[in-house]
């Protein structure tokens, strides 16, 4: 190897430990047991994780995201699934126009969508958080469900489901017997990252809640704003724990290098 | 019937983009250009002549400008590093670049509190190895909401640039160099070129998500230096000032606009020359 592409090499691990050391700094410091943040921590403690559970304001906030992001990805999934399906499967008068309305979430500055949604879902139509929460969540998610749909559905042999229908099923028959099998890991994949996006949301849930309704990424924003102490960073770990199973299925279903092109 | 079924099949979620997304957006642009049941721009007037708000525009822009540069001039060697390694390894550095891409925001840029702090890791270290006696002020400034900036959007322009350069046909450099070119000329006329728009990708993608993140800056800029994000949360929420919200919301959705077609059509003239 010569010196130029030492050099590269170099560069590129010093860019990975500018993006990797924070969250190693955040695992290390949620072991601390001190009452203050520090790093490196003078002690070894398991208390500050389980100080979270204790926390009923996390406890509560969490379920309530859970509930939130696997609710609002299957009701994403019913409205996008047909959707995805028509836009890669016919060609029609207007399809661009239809790809851009349910891929236009992504360009909507979620803060100014969490905006218009309080303005015109709680104060104006008068629904509840909960449920205009819930619509927040579901529009953004919607454009993550098209994108990974349509994309294992590009891979998929439509002669198939010309056959099935052609030995006698009808097309709804055909779509969950012969399409929906077909593009099984595009549906995980696609629930996991819908799942992961709406259960990190700030922006959208910052504007939507209300009295006993809030999300655990509001919660944990409200707790480093006036709190510096390893609370948030054991809670880290948890997430990241998460995230990291997550992947795991994502790396299975549809395969990390989705990311990358 | 059987011929337009493809629009039944669209209706539910085209409806429901429609109601709860499309329409209480037009409602709050619309919204900010009435004033007492006539149409006015006497909102816009004020918003451009209030030196704080027009501060908070170009400071907004600024970062998000610099956050893109910054994120490129890292983004890209490592790109390239990484396009070049084999599958496997390639692989590992796309998932590594994933992971902080899916953990929460909020914890991100807490990392970056815990970093910078007044007796945080920074200033801990400097002051013990005796440089500096009193602790500096990295947080809550420009320069915190930039670092803060590029960490949270670098591996969206890694990623970006990682796709369209592992599809550069290795042989064109080859045969670039076998026919006389240094390795360096090679790489700006052959690489440089075809990696232009995963570039852009990366960047409109950083430029944008900059532009309208609320959390970082909230959490790394503190009160002196807000952004239109923070400003608009702070309207709405804390002042109750609706009305300057809304225009604040319609600045952001056109310059996000305005931004991203800018650089497409420029993305455009570039590959029409090529």
């Amino acid at each position: 190897m010569n010196n130029k592409s030492r050099g590269l090499k170099i560069f590129a691990f010093l860019v990975y430990f500018f993006l990797l050391a924070p969250l190693v700094i955040i695992f290390i410091a949620s072991f601390g047991a001190e009452k203050s943040l520090v790093f490196p921590p003078n002690g070894f403690s398991l208390k500050w994780i389980a100080n979270i559970f204790k926390i009923e304001m996390f406890r509560k906030t969490f379920l309530i995201s859970m509930q939130l992001s696997v609710i609002g990805t299957i009701i994403a999934l019913i409205l996008g699934i047909p959707a995805a399906y028509a836009l890669s499967r016919y060609n029609f008068k207007g399809k661009g126009f239809f790809n851009g309305i349910f891929l236009s979430p992504v360009l909507i500055p979620g803060i100014v969508l969490g905006f218009s949604l309080l303005k015109y879902l709680v104060i104006y139509s008068k629904l509840d958080i909960y449920t205009s929460l819930l619509i927040g969540h579901v529009i953004i998610i919607i454009p993550y469900i098209i994108r990974v749909i349509s994309s294992s559905l590009s891979n998929f042999d439509y002669s198939i489901e010309e056959a099935s229908m052609s030995l006698g099923a009808n097309k709804i028959k055909t779509f969950f017997t012969v399409v929906l099998p077909n593009i099984r890991s595009g549906v995980i994949a696609a629930f996991i990252l819908a799942f992961i996006n709406s259960f990190n949301n700030v922006p959208i849930s910052l504007f939507l809640t209300g009295p006993g309704v809030s999300t655990l990424p509001i919660q944990m924003l409200i707790h480093v704003e006036y709190n510096f102490d390893p609370t948030i960073a054991a809670l880290s770990v948890l997430l990241m724990a998460m995230t990291a199973i997550l992947m795991f299925i994502i790396e299975r279903t549809l395969g990390l290098s989705y990311f990358a092109k | 019937m059987k011929k337009y079924s493809f629009y039944l099949l669209l209706a539910p979620g085209f409806i429901f983009l429609l109601v709860f997304a499309i329409i209480p957006l037009i409602n709050v642009i619309s919204g900010s250009f009435i004033s007492d049941g006539s149409i006015t721009i006497s909102r816009y007037v004020d918003f451009f002549k209030d030196s704080y708000y027009t501060g908070i525009l170009l400071r907004t822009l600024k970062l998000a400008l610099i956050s893109t540069l910054v994120a490129a001039v890292l983004g890209f060697p490592t790109a390239y590093y990484i396009s070049k390694t084999n599958i496997n390894r390639r692989g590992l550095y796309i998932a590594l670049a994933v992971f902080p891409m899916l953990t929460s925001p909020v914890v991100r840029s807490f990392s970056w509190m815990v970093i910078l702090g007044k007796y945080g890791i920074v200033n801990n270290f400097l002051t013990k190895i005796g440089i500096i006696q009193e602790p500096l002020s990295l947080l809550y400034n420009e320069f915190s909401i930039v670092v803060g900036f590029v960490y949270l959007f670098i591996p969206l322009m890694i990623l970006s640039l990682v796709g369209v350069l592992e599809n550069i046909d290795k042989d064109l450099v080859a045969a670039a160099e076998s026919l006389g070119a240094t390795r360096f000329k090679a790489f700006m006329k052959v690489v440089f070129p075809l990696s232009i728009p995963g570039l852009i990708v990366g960047s409109v993608l950083v430029f944008t998500g900059s532009l309208t993140a609320y959390t970082t800056p909230q959490l790394l800029g503190g009160t002196k230096s807000r952004v239109l994000a923070t400003v608009m949360y702070q309207n709405a929420m804390t002042l109750f000032d609706w009305d300057t919200a809304a225009v604040v919301a319609t600045v952001m959705i056109l310059v996000t606009i305005i931004v991203s077609g800018l650089i497409n059509s420029f993305a455009k003239k570039l590959n029409s020359r090529g």
